[in-house]
Protein backbone atom coordinates (compact mmCIF):
# COMPACT_ATOMS: atom_id res chain seq x y z
CA UNK A 1 0.00 0.00 0.00
CA UNK A 2 1.14 3.45 -0.87
CA UNK A 3 0.25 5.40 2.25
CA UNK A 4 1.84 8.67 1.23
CA UNK A 5 -0.37 8.83 -1.84
CA UNK A 6 -3.37 7.62 0.11
CA UNK A 7 -3.44 10.26 2.82
CA UNK A 8 -4.20 13.27 0.54
CA UNK A 9 -6.88 11.20 -1.15
CA UNK A 10 -8.48 10.45 2.20
CA UNK A 11 -8.30 14.12 3.11
CA UNK A 12 -10.16 14.91 -0.09
CA UNK A 13 -12.88 12.40 0.77
CA UNK A 14 -13.31 13.90 4.23
CA UNK A 15 -13.82 17.38 2.77
CA UNK A 16 -16.40 16.00 0.37
CA UNK A 17 -18.25 14.37 3.28
CA UNK A 18 -18.24 17.71 5.06
CA UNK A 19 -19.93 19.40 2.11
CA UNK A 20 -22.58 16.67 2.09
CA UNK A 21 -23.37 17.25 5.76
CA UNK A 22 -23.49 21.02 5.29
CA UNK A 23 -25.84 20.77 2.30
CA UNK A 24 -28.20 18.43 4.09
CA UNK A 25 -29.13 21.34 6.39
CA UNK A 26 -30.61 23.13 3.37
CA UNK A 27 -32.50 20.00 2.37
CA UNK A 28 -34.00 19.72 5.86
CA UNK A 29 -35.04 23.36 6.14
CA UNK A 30 -36.27 23.83 2.57
CA UNK A 31 -39.93 24.66 1.97
CA UNK A 32 -39.93 22.83 -1.37
CA UNK A 33 -38.10 19.53 -1.11
CA UNK A 34 -38.14 18.76 -4.84
CA UNK A 35 -36.80 22.18 -5.91
CA UNK A 36 -34.05 21.98 -3.30
CA UNK A 37 -33.04 18.31 -3.59
CA UNK A 38 -32.98 18.12 -7.39
CA UNK A 39 -32.18 21.74 -8.26
CA UNK A 40 -30.59 23.46 -5.23
CA UNK A 41 -33.42 26.03 -5.21
CA UNK A 42 -32.12 27.71 -8.41
CA UNK A 43 -29.55 29.61 -6.42
CA UNK A 44 -26.20 28.83 -8.04
CA UNK A 45 -23.73 31.66 -8.55
CA UNK A 46 -21.41 32.09 -11.53
CA UNK A 47 -18.32 30.33 -10.25
CA UNK A 48 -20.16 27.32 -8.86
CA UNK A 49 -22.20 27.03 -12.05
CA UNK A 50 -19.12 27.11 -14.29
CA UNK A 51 -17.35 24.54 -12.15
CA UNK A 52 -20.26 22.14 -11.83
CA UNK A 53 -20.73 22.24 -15.61
CA UNK A 54 -17.05 21.66 -16.26
CA UNK A 55 -16.83 18.87 -13.75
CA UNK A 56 -19.86 17.16 -15.20
CA UNK A 57 -18.40 17.20 -18.74
CA UNK A 58 -15.00 16.08 -17.57
CA UNK A 59 -16.15 12.60 -16.87
CA UNK A 60 -14.22 9.37 -16.64
CA UNK A 61 -14.39 9.07 -20.41
CA UNK A 62 -12.21 12.12 -20.78
CA UNK A 63 -10.27 11.86 -17.55
CA UNK A 64 -9.28 8.24 -17.49
CA UNK A 65 -10.06 7.05 -21.00
CA UNK A 66 -9.04 10.34 -22.62
CA UNK A 67 -5.38 10.49 -21.58
CA UNK A 68 -5.21 6.75 -22.34
CA UNK A 69 -6.46 7.29 -25.88
CA UNK A 70 -4.12 10.27 -26.32
CA UNK A 71 -1.27 8.01 -25.19
CA UNK A 72 -2.14 5.52 -27.93
CA UNK A 73 -3.03 7.93 -30.74
CA UNK A 74 -0.83 10.96 -30.16
CA UNK A 75 -1.63 14.64 -30.73
CA UNK A 76 -4.52 13.76 -33.04
CA UNK A 77 -6.52 12.77 -29.99
CA UNK A 78 -5.79 16.05 -28.25
CA UNK A 79 -7.14 17.81 -31.34
CA UNK A 80 -10.29 15.72 -31.05
CA UNK A 81 -10.64 16.54 -27.36
CA UNK A 82 -10.38 20.26 -28.00
CA UNK A 83 -13.81 20.15 -29.62
CA UNK A 84 -15.04 20.27 -26.02
CA UNK A 85 -14.02 23.91 -25.64
CA UNK A 86 -17.31 24.67 -27.40
CA UNK A 87 -19.33 23.22 -24.53
CA UNK A 88 -17.97 25.94 -22.25
CA UNK A 89 -19.97 28.67 -23.99
CA UNK A 90 -22.39 26.90 -26.34
CA UNK A 91 -24.63 25.21 -23.76
CA UNK A 92 -25.24 28.32 -21.69
CA UNK A 93 -25.64 30.59 -24.70
CA UNK A 94 -28.00 28.37 -26.65
CA UNK A 95 -30.24 27.09 -23.88
CA UNK A 96 -29.46 30.38 -22.28
CA UNK A 97 -31.87 32.90 -20.93
CA UNK A 98 -34.87 31.50 -22.73
CA UNK A 99 -34.52 28.15 -20.99
CA UNK A 100 -34.06 29.93 -17.66
CA UNK A 101 -37.23 32.01 -18.13
CA UNK A 102 -39.39 29.20 -19.50
CA UNK A 103 -38.39 26.60 -16.93
CA UNK A 104 -39.15 29.09 -14.15
CA UNK A 105 -42.52 29.81 -15.69
CA UNK A 106 -43.23 26.08 -15.97
CA UNK A 107 -41.79 25.49 -12.48
CA UNK A 108 -39.78 22.68 -14.08
CA UNK A 109 -37.38 20.75 -11.87
CA UNK A 110 -36.03 18.30 -14.46
CA UNK A 111 -35.41 18.43 -18.18
CA UNK A 112 -38.38 16.13 -18.64
CA UNK A 113 -40.59 18.59 -16.75
CA UNK A 114 -39.79 21.06 -19.47
CA UNK A 115 -40.61 18.57 -22.23
CA UNK A 116 -43.83 17.58 -20.46
CA UNK A 117 -45.16 21.11 -20.20
CA UNK A 118 -43.95 22.11 -23.63
CA UNK A 119 -45.43 19.15 -25.48
CA UNK A 120 -48.27 18.07 -23.15
CA UNK A 121 -47.78 14.45 -24.05
CA UNK A 122 -47.63 11.37 -21.87
CA UNK A 123 -45.68 9.44 -24.50
CA UNK A 124 -42.99 12.07 -24.80
CA UNK A 125 -42.51 11.92 -21.03
CA UNK A 126 -42.50 8.13 -20.81
CA UNK A 127 -40.13 7.71 -23.71
CA UNK A 128 -37.76 10.37 -22.35
CA UNK A 129 -37.77 9.02 -18.82
CA UNK A 130 -37.08 5.48 -19.97
CA UNK A 131 -34.23 6.49 -22.28
CA UNK A 132 -32.67 8.55 -19.52
CA UNK A 133 -32.88 5.71 -17.05
CA UNK A 134 -31.43 3.11 -19.43
CA UNK A 135 -28.68 5.22 -21.00
CA UNK A 136 -27.48 7.06 -17.94
CA UNK A 137 -27.53 3.89 -15.95
CA UNK A 138 -24.99 2.29 -18.28
CA UNK A 139 -22.94 5.48 -18.28
CA UNK A 140 -22.91 5.41 -14.52
CA UNK A 141 -21.64 1.84 -14.41
CA UNK A 142 -18.79 2.82 -16.71
CA UNK A 143 -17.86 5.72 -14.47
CA UNK A 144 -17.88 3.61 -11.32
CA UNK A 145 -15.53 1.16 -12.96
CA UNK A 146 -13.20 4.06 -13.75
CA UNK A 147 -13.29 5.25 -10.15
CA UNK A 148 -12.57 1.83 -8.75
CA UNK A 149 -9.73 1.22 -11.25
CA UNK A 150 -8.13 4.42 -10.14
CA UNK A 151 -8.21 3.56 -6.46
CA UNK A 152 -7.00 0.07 -7.35
CA UNK A 153 -3.92 1.21 -9.27
CA UNK A 154 -3.17 3.91 -6.75
CA UNK A 155 -3.36 1.94 -3.55
CA UNK A 156 -2.90 -1.66 -4.61
CA UNK A 157 -6.24 -2.57 -3.03
CA UNK A 158 -8.42 -5.18 -4.65
CA UNK A 159 -10.87 -3.98 -7.28
CA UNK A 160 -13.87 -4.95 -5.17
CA UNK A 161 -12.63 -3.12 -2.09
CA UNK A 162 -11.81 -0.07 -4.18
CA UNK A 163 -15.25 -0.12 -5.76
CA UNK A 164 -16.84 -0.35 -2.35
CA UNK A 165 -14.96 2.68 -0.99
CA UNK A 166 -15.82 4.68 -4.07
CA UNK A 167 -19.50 3.74 -3.95
CA UNK A 168 -19.92 4.54 -0.26
CA UNK A 169 -18.29 7.97 -0.62
CA UNK A 170 -20.45 9.04 -3.55
CA UNK A 171 -23.68 7.66 -2.18
CA UNK A 172 -23.21 9.37 1.16
CA UNK A 173 -23.14 12.95 -0.04
CA UNK A 174 -25.61 12.55 -2.89
CA UNK A 175 -28.22 10.91 -0.70
CA UNK A 176 -28.09 13.37 2.16
CA UNK A 177 -27.19 16.56 0.29
CA UNK A 178 -28.94 16.42 -3.10
CA UNK A 179 -28.16 18.85 -5.91
CA UNK A 180 -26.62 21.50 -3.70
CA UNK A 181 -24.09 19.02 -2.34
CA UNK A 182 -23.39 17.80 -5.86
CA UNK A 183 -22.83 21.33 -7.19
CA UNK A 184 -20.56 22.36 -4.32
CA UNK A 185 -18.49 19.20 -4.37
CA UNK A 186 -18.26 19.68 -8.15
CA UNK A 187 -16.81 23.13 -7.59
CA UNK A 188 -14.15 21.71 -5.28
CA UNK A 189 -13.53 18.83 -7.68
CA UNK A 190 -13.31 21.19 -10.67
CA UNK A 191 -10.70 23.28 -8.88
CA UNK A 192 -8.71 20.15 -8.05
CA UNK A 193 -8.90 19.06 -11.70
CA UNK A 194 -7.67 22.47 -12.81
CA UNK A 195 -4.66 22.57 -10.51
CA UNK A 196 -3.96 18.83 -10.69
CA UNK A 197 -3.66 18.71 -14.46
CA UNK A 198 -1.49 21.83 -14.47
CA UNK A 199 0.97 20.44 -11.92
CA UNK A 200 1.10 17.07 -13.64
CA UNK A 201 1.64 18.60 -17.08
CA UNK A 202 4.57 20.67 -15.87
CA UNK A 203 6.12 17.73 -14.01
CA UNK A 204 5.72 15.50 -17.06
CA UNK A 205 7.42 18.02 -19.35
CA UNK A 206 10.31 18.35 -16.88
CA UNK A 207 10.64 14.58 -16.49
CA UNK A 208 10.73 14.14 -20.27
CA UNK A 209 13.59 16.64 -20.61
CA UNK A 210 11.61 19.53 -22.08
CA UNK A 211 9.00 19.79 -24.83
CA UNK A 212 11.38 19.70 -27.81
CA UNK A 213 13.02 16.63 -26.40
CA UNK A 214 9.70 14.84 -25.91
CA UNK A 215 8.52 15.77 -29.40
CA UNK A 216 11.78 14.42 -30.84
CA UNK A 217 11.33 11.16 -28.90
CA UNK A 218 7.77 10.83 -30.17
CA UNK A 219 8.94 11.50 -33.72
CA UNK A 220 11.60 8.79 -33.46
CA UNK A 221 9.07 6.27 -32.20
CA UNK A 222 6.39 7.05 -34.79
CA UNK A 223 6.17 10.36 -36.71
CA UNK A 224 2.40 9.98 -36.97
CA UNK A 225 2.08 10.55 -33.22
CA UNK A 226 2.73 14.21 -34.05
CA UNK A 227 0.20 14.39 -36.88
CA UNK A 228 -3.52 15.14 -36.59
CA UNK A 229 -4.26 11.70 -38.05
CA UNK A 230 -3.29 9.47 -35.13
CA UNK A 231 -0.55 6.86 -34.74
CA UNK A 232 -2.04 4.48 -37.33
CA UNK A 233 -3.36 7.34 -39.47
CA UNK A 234 -6.88 6.12 -38.75
CA UNK A 235 -8.29 9.40 -37.42
CA UNK A 236 -9.90 10.96 -40.49
CA UNK A 237 -10.99 14.63 -40.50
CA UNK A 238 -14.63 13.54 -40.82
CA UNK A 239 -14.39 11.24 -37.80
CA UNK A 240 -12.56 13.77 -35.64
CA UNK A 241 -14.97 16.54 -36.66
CA UNK A 242 -17.91 14.35 -35.60
CA UNK A 243 -16.81 14.88 -32.04
CA UNK A 244 -17.97 18.48 -32.34
CA UNK A 245 -21.43 16.97 -32.23
CA UNK A 246 -20.75 14.17 -29.77
CA UNK A 247 -18.81 16.03 -27.08
CA UNK A 248 -19.24 19.60 -28.34
CA UNK A 249 -22.64 21.02 -29.24
CA UNK A 250 -24.63 17.80 -28.62
CA UNK A 251 -23.92 18.10 -24.92
CA UNK A 252 -26.79 20.62 -24.76
CA UNK A 253 -29.16 17.65 -24.85
CA UNK A 254 -27.67 15.71 -21.95
CA UNK A 255 -30.10 15.89 -19.05
CA UNK A 256 -27.36 16.29 -16.43
CA UNK A 257 -26.10 19.35 -18.34
CA UNK A 258 -29.51 20.82 -19.24
CA UNK A 259 -30.61 20.69 -15.61
CA UNK A 260 -27.67 22.90 -14.69
CA UNK A 261 -28.84 25.44 -17.23
CA UNK A 262 -31.96 25.93 -15.10
CA UNK A 263 -30.23 26.08 -11.73
CA UNK A 264 -28.57 29.49 -11.75
CA UNK A 265 -29.68 32.51 -9.82
CA UNK A 266 -29.68 35.34 -12.37
CA UNK A 267 -28.27 36.67 -15.63
CA UNK A 268 -25.13 37.92 -13.88
CA UNK A 269 -24.23 34.41 -12.65
CA UNK A 270 -24.79 33.11 -16.15
CA UNK A 271 -22.48 35.71 -17.69
CA UNK A 272 -19.73 34.93 -15.22
CA UNK A 273 -20.17 31.20 -15.76
CA UNK A 274 -19.79 31.64 -19.52
CA UNK A 275 -16.42 33.30 -19.16
CA UNK A 276 -15.06 31.08 -16.40
CA UNK A 277 -16.49 27.92 -17.97
CA UNK A 278 -14.96 28.42 -21.40
CA UNK A 279 -11.54 29.00 -19.92
CA UNK A 280 -11.66 26.17 -17.39
CA UNK A 281 -13.05 23.53 -19.76
CA UNK A 282 -10.49 24.33 -22.45
CA UNK A 283 -7.63 24.47 -19.99
CA UNK A 284 -8.44 21.14 -18.36
CA UNK A 285 -9.10 19.33 -21.65
CA UNK A 286 -5.88 20.60 -23.22
CA UNK A 287 -3.66 19.81 -20.25
CA UNK A 288 -5.11 16.45 -19.43
CA UNK A 289 -4.89 15.05 -22.96
CA UNK A 290 -1.45 16.51 -23.52
CA UNK A 291 -0.29 14.69 -20.40
CA UNK A 292 -1.36 11.43 -22.05
CA UNK A 293 0.72 12.10 -25.17
CA UNK A 294 3.76 13.46 -23.35
CA UNK A 295 3.77 10.49 -20.96
CA UNK A 296 4.58 8.13 -23.81
CA UNK A 297 8.35 8.61 -24.06
CA UNK A 298 8.64 8.51 -20.25
CA UNK A 299 6.64 5.31 -19.71
CA UNK A 300 6.59 3.54 -23.09
CA UNK A 301 4.99 0.21 -22.22
CA UNK A 302 1.62 0.87 -20.61
CA UNK A 303 -0.88 -1.60 -21.98
CA UNK A 304 -4.15 -0.63 -20.30
CA UNK A 305 -4.92 2.93 -21.38
CA UNK A 306 -6.93 3.60 -18.23
CA UNK A 307 -3.79 3.36 -16.11
CA UNK A 308 -1.76 6.04 -17.90
CA UNK A 309 -2.86 8.89 -15.69
CA UNK A 310 -2.21 7.25 -12.29
CA UNK A 311 1.06 5.65 -13.40
CA UNK A 312 2.55 8.82 -14.83
CA UNK A 313 1.60 10.77 -11.72
CA UNK A 314 3.33 8.24 -9.48
CA UNK A 315 6.34 8.28 -11.81
CA UNK A 316 7.00 12.01 -12.16
CA UNK A 317 5.77 13.39 -8.82
CA UNK A 318 6.73 12.74 -5.19
CA UNK A 319 4.10 10.38 -3.70
CA UNK A 320 2.37 12.92 -1.50
CA UNK A 321 1.92 15.28 -4.45
CA UNK A 322 0.81 12.40 -6.70
CA UNK A 323 -1.88 11.70 -4.12
CA UNK A 324 -3.16 15.26 -4.37
CA UNK A 325 -2.99 15.31 -8.16
CA UNK A 326 -4.68 11.96 -8.48
CA UNK A 327 -7.55 13.28 -6.48
CA UNK A 328 -8.25 15.10 -9.78
CA UNK A 329 -9.39 12.19 -11.94
CA UNK A 330 -11.08 10.78 -8.89
CA UNK A 331 -12.87 14.11 -8.56
CA UNK A 332 -13.83 14.03 -12.22
CA UNK A 333 -15.40 10.64 -11.89
CA UNK A 334 -17.20 11.40 -8.67
CA UNK A 335 -18.59 14.64 -10.01
CA UNK A 336 -20.04 12.91 -13.05
CA UNK A 337 -21.39 9.97 -11.13
CA UNK A 338 -23.08 12.13 -8.54
CA UNK A 339 -24.97 14.15 -11.13
CA UNK A 340 -25.97 11.05 -13.11
CA UNK A 341 -27.24 9.40 -9.97
CA UNK A 342 -29.37 12.39 -9.13
CA UNK A 343 -30.77 12.65 -12.67
CA UNK A 344 -31.76 9.00 -12.86
CA UNK A 345 -33.31 9.23 -9.44
CA UNK A 346 -35.23 12.40 -10.38
CA UNK A 347 -36.50 10.70 -13.53
CA UNK A 348 -37.92 7.86 -11.51
CA UNK A 349 -39.38 9.89 -8.66
CA UNK A 350 -40.43 13.12 -10.33
CA UNK A 351 -41.09 12.13 -13.92
CA UNK A 352 -42.55 8.67 -13.54
CA UNK A 353 -43.87 8.23 -9.99
CA UNK A 354 -45.28 11.72 -9.40
CA UNK A 355 -46.65 12.10 -12.92
CA UNK A 356 -48.29 8.76 -13.45
CA UNK A 357 -48.32 6.57 -10.37
CA UNK A 358 -49.16 8.76 -7.40
CA UNK A 359 -49.59 12.46 -8.26
CA UNK A 360 -50.86 13.31 -4.79
CA UNK A 361 -48.00 11.84 -2.81
CA UNK A 362 -47.30 13.67 0.44
CA UNK A 363 -44.25 15.78 1.14
CA UNK A 364 -42.78 13.20 3.49
CA UNK A 365 -43.45 10.37 1.08
CA UNK A 366 -41.65 12.19 -1.79
CA UNK A 367 -38.72 12.84 0.46
CA UNK A 368 -38.42 9.24 1.61
CA UNK A 369 -38.84 7.99 -1.91
CA UNK A 370 -36.23 10.33 -3.44
CA UNK A 371 -33.64 9.37 -0.90
CA UNK A 372 -34.59 5.68 -1.06
CA UNK A 373 -34.49 5.50 -4.86
CA UNK A 374 -31.11 7.23 -4.95
CA UNK A 375 -29.72 4.71 -2.48
CA UNK A 376 -31.14 1.65 -4.24
CA UNK A 377 -29.89 2.85 -7.63
CA UNK A 378 -26.42 3.29 -6.22
CA UNK A 379 -26.39 -0.26 -4.94
CA UNK A 380 -27.58 -1.70 -8.27
CA UNK A 381 -24.82 0.15 -10.13
CA UNK A 382 -22.33 -1.17 -7.61
CA UNK A 383 -23.34 -4.74 -8.37
CA UNK A 384 -23.17 -4.11 -12.12
CA UNK A 385 -19.71 -2.61 -11.86
CA UNK A 386 -18.38 -5.71 -10.09
CA UNK A 387 -17.89 -7.41 -13.44
CA UNK A 388 -16.34 -4.72 -15.61
CA UNK A 389 -15.46 -4.45 -19.32
CA UNK A 390 -12.07 -3.03 -20.38
CA UNK A 391 -12.33 0.22 -22.27
CA UNK A 392 -14.84 2.40 -20.51
CA UNK A 393 -14.71 5.17 -23.06
CA UNK A 394 -16.84 3.41 -25.66
CA UNK A 395 -19.52 2.32 -23.24
CA UNK A 396 -19.74 5.83 -22.01
CA UNK A 397 -19.89 7.52 -25.40
CA UNK A 398 -22.61 5.13 -26.52
CA UNK A 399 -24.84 6.27 -23.69
CA UNK A 400 -24.24 9.96 -24.20
CA UNK A 401 -24.63 9.74 -27.97
CA UNK A 402 -27.98 8.03 -27.57
CA UNK A 403 -29.32 10.74 -25.28
CA UNK A 404 -28.05 13.50 -27.52
CA UNK A 405 -29.70 12.00 -30.59
CA UNK A 406 -32.93 11.70 -28.61
CA UNK A 407 -33.18 15.11 -26.98
CA UNK A 408 -31.27 17.69 -28.98
CA UNK A 409 -34.14 18.70 -31.29
CA UNK A 410 -37.04 18.35 -28.87
CA UNK A 411 -35.21 20.72 -26.52
CA UNK A 412 -33.74 23.26 -28.90
CA UNK A 413 -36.60 23.44 -31.37
CA UNK A 414 -39.10 23.16 -28.53
CA UNK A 415 -37.54 26.31 -27.15
CA UNK A 416 -37.13 28.33 -30.33
CA UNK A 417 -39.68 27.05 -32.84
CA UNK A 418 -43.36 27.54 -32.06
CA UNK A 419 -44.62 25.11 -34.67
CA UNK A 420 -42.82 22.13 -33.12
CA UNK A 421 -45.32 19.74 -31.52
CA UNK A 422 -45.51 16.46 -29.65
CA UNK A 423 -45.70 14.32 -32.78
CA UNK A 424 -42.55 15.90 -34.12
CA UNK A 425 -40.78 15.50 -30.78
CA UNK A 426 -41.73 11.86 -30.47
CA UNK A 427 -40.76 11.07 -34.07
CA UNK A 428 -37.44 12.83 -33.55
CA UNK A 429 -36.65 10.89 -30.38
CA UNK A 430 -37.53 7.52 -31.87
CA UNK A 431 -35.58 8.19 -35.06
CA UNK A 432 -32.60 9.53 -33.11
CA UNK A 433 -32.24 6.74 -30.58
CA UNK A 434 -33.35 3.94 -32.90
CA UNK A 435 -31.02 4.82 -35.74
CA UNK A 436 -28.13 5.47 -33.40
CA UNK A 437 -28.35 2.03 -31.85
CA UNK A 438 -28.88 0.33 -35.23
CA UNK A 439 -26.11 2.28 -36.90
CA UNK A 440 -23.67 1.74 -34.06
CA UNK A 441 -24.35 -2.00 -34.09
CA UNK A 442 -24.59 -2.81 -37.79
CA UNK A 443 -23.06 0.07 -39.71
CA UNK A 444 -20.58 2.00 -37.61
CA UNK A 445 -19.07 5.18 -39.06
CA UNK A 446 -21.28 5.77 -42.11
CA UNK A 447 -19.43 8.00 -44.63
CA UNK A 448 -16.51 8.19 -42.19
CA UNK A 449 -18.51 10.05 -39.53
CA UNK A 450 -19.02 8.86 -35.98
CA UNK A 451 -22.29 6.94 -35.80
CA UNK A 452 -24.01 9.70 -33.81
CA UNK A 453 -23.90 12.22 -36.69
CA UNK A 454 -26.32 10.73 -39.20
CA UNK A 455 -29.07 9.88 -36.68
CA UNK A 456 -28.86 13.43 -35.31
CA UNK A 457 -29.38 14.91 -38.77
CA UNK A 458 -32.25 12.54 -39.56
CA UNK A 459 -33.83 13.27 -36.17
CA UNK A 460 -33.93 16.96 -37.15
CA UNK A 461 -35.63 16.06 -40.40
CA UNK A 462 -38.17 13.88 -38.57
CA UNK A 463 -38.95 16.66 -36.10
CA UNK A 464 -39.54 19.30 -38.75
CA UNK A 465 -41.43 17.13 -41.26
CA UNK A 466 -43.72 15.49 -38.70
CA UNK A 467 -44.41 18.77 -36.87
CA UNK A 468 -45.37 20.54 -40.08
CA UNK A 469 -47.43 17.57 -41.24
CA UNK A 470 -49.55 17.55 -38.07
CA UNK A 471 -50.34 21.27 -37.62
CA UNK A 472 -53.89 22.10 -36.61
CA UNK A 473 -55.64 24.44 -38.98
CA UNK A 474 -56.58 27.07 -36.42
CA UNK A 475 -52.97 28.09 -35.79
CA UNK B 1 -51.33 23.24 -26.17
CA UNK B 2 -50.46 26.35 -24.19
CA UNK B 3 -49.22 28.29 -27.16
CA UNK B 4 -49.05 31.54 -25.18
CA UNK B 5 -46.31 30.11 -22.99
CA UNK B 6 -43.90 30.64 -25.83
CA UNK B 7 -45.24 33.94 -27.08
CA UNK B 8 -42.51 35.90 -28.78
CA UNK B 9 -43.53 39.44 -27.88
CA UNK B 10 -41.79 39.34 -24.49
CA UNK B 11 -38.80 41.69 -24.88
CA UNK B 12 -36.64 39.23 -22.95
CA UNK B 13 -37.06 36.62 -25.66
CA UNK B 14 -35.59 39.00 -28.21
CA UNK B 15 -32.51 39.26 -26.02
CA UNK B 16 -32.43 35.50 -25.50
CA UNK B 17 -32.82 34.71 -29.20
CA UNK B 18 -30.05 37.08 -30.16
CA UNK B 19 -27.68 35.61 -27.59
CA UNK B 20 -28.45 32.07 -28.74
CA UNK B 21 -27.57 33.08 -32.30
CA UNK B 22 -24.30 34.57 -31.05
CA UNK B 23 -23.57 31.16 -29.50
CA UNK B 24 -24.15 29.42 -32.82
CA UNK B 25 -21.94 31.96 -34.60
CA UNK B 26 -19.13 31.42 -32.11
CA UNK B 27 -19.22 27.66 -32.58
CA UNK B 28 -19.05 28.00 -36.35
CA UNK B 29 -16.07 30.35 -36.07
CA UNK B 30 -14.40 28.08 -33.50
CA UNK B 31 -14.85 25.03 -35.72
CA UNK B 32 -13.46 26.71 -38.85
CA UNK B 33 -10.40 27.99 -36.98
CA UNK B 34 -9.78 24.58 -35.43
CA UNK B 35 -10.25 22.64 -38.66
CA UNK B 36 -8.36 25.01 -40.96
CA UNK B 37 -5.20 25.10 -38.88
CA UNK B 38 -5.20 21.43 -37.95
CA UNK B 39 -5.62 20.04 -41.44
CA UNK B 40 -4.22 23.02 -43.33
CA UNK B 41 -0.83 22.82 -41.59
CA UNK B 42 -0.94 19.22 -40.33
CA UNK B 43 -1.51 17.37 -43.61
CA UNK B 44 2.08 17.37 -44.76
CA UNK B 45 4.67 14.79 -43.81
CA UNK B 46 5.55 15.12 -40.09
CA UNK B 47 9.22 15.34 -41.14
CA UNK B 48 8.52 18.82 -42.56
CA UNK B 49 6.61 20.21 -39.57
CA UNK B 50 7.59 23.57 -38.18
CA UNK B 51 7.54 23.99 -34.41
CA UNK B 52 6.17 26.83 -32.28
CA UNK B 53 7.13 26.83 -28.57
CA UNK B 54 8.05 23.15 -28.91
CA UNK B 55 4.70 22.08 -30.38
CA UNK B 56 4.10 21.21 -34.04
CA UNK B 57 2.79 24.42 -35.67
CA UNK B 58 -0.62 22.98 -36.62
CA UNK B 59 -1.18 21.92 -33.02
CA UNK B 60 -0.11 25.23 -31.56
CA UNK B 61 -2.33 27.35 -33.81
CA UNK B 62 -5.35 25.04 -33.84
CA UNK B 63 -5.51 23.84 -30.24
CA UNK B 64 -3.56 26.28 -28.09
CA UNK B 65 -3.98 29.63 -29.86
CA UNK B 66 -7.52 28.65 -30.89
CA UNK B 67 -8.43 28.06 -27.26
CA UNK B 68 -6.94 31.37 -26.13
CA UNK B 69 -8.78 33.25 -28.87
CA UNK B 70 -12.10 31.64 -27.95
CA UNK B 71 -11.65 32.57 -24.30
CA UNK B 72 -10.91 36.19 -25.18
CA UNK B 73 -13.76 36.33 -27.70
CA UNK B 74 -16.29 34.91 -25.25
CA UNK B 75 -15.17 37.32 -22.54
CA UNK B 76 -15.43 40.37 -24.79
CA UNK B 77 -18.78 39.38 -26.30
CA UNK B 78 -20.38 38.54 -22.96
CA UNK B 79 -19.17 41.74 -21.33
CA UNK B 80 -20.16 43.99 -24.21
CA UNK B 81 -23.27 42.49 -25.74
CA UNK B 82 -25.01 40.29 -23.19
CA UNK B 83 -27.91 41.93 -21.39
CA UNK B 84 -28.86 41.51 -17.75
CA UNK B 85 -32.55 40.58 -17.65
CA UNK B 86 -34.78 39.20 -14.87
CA UNK B 87 -35.82 35.56 -15.17
CA UNK B 88 -38.95 35.61 -13.01
CA UNK B 89 -42.21 36.69 -14.57
CA UNK B 90 -43.56 40.01 -13.35
CA UNK B 91 -46.10 39.98 -10.57
CA UNK B 92 -44.89 36.63 -9.30
CA UNK B 93 -43.63 36.41 -5.75
CA UNK B 94 -40.09 35.14 -5.45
Amino acid sequence: MNWQALVPLLGFLIIIFGVGMWSSRYVKSSHSFLQEYFLGDRSLGGFILAMTMTATYGSASSFIGGPGAAYDKGLGWVLLAMSQVATGYFVLMVLGKKFAIITRRYKAVTMIDFLKKRYQSKWVVLFSAISIIIFLFSAMAAQWIGGARLIESLTGMQYTTALFIFAVSVLFYVIIGGFRAVAFTDAIQGSIMFLGTLILLIATIIAGGGLSNIMADLYTENPNLLSPYGAERDLTPAYVSSFWILVGVGVVALPQIAVRAMSYKNAKSMHRALIIGTFVVGFIMLNMHLIGVLARPILPDIEIGDKVMPLIALEVLPSWLAGIVLAAPMAAIMSTVDSLLLIVSSSIVKDLYLNYIQPKASHVRIKQLSIGVTAVLGMIVFVMALNPPDLIIWLNLFAFGGLEAAFIWPIILGLYWNKGNKYGALASMIVGVGLYILSDTFYPEPFGFHSVVLPTVLALLAYVVVSLGTQKKNF
Amino acid sequence: MKQNDLKQDDYRFKVANREALIGVGLVVFNFIWWFAFAYGLGSKDPANYKYVFGFPAWFFYSCILGFIIMTVLVTVIVKKYFVDIPFDDEGEVK
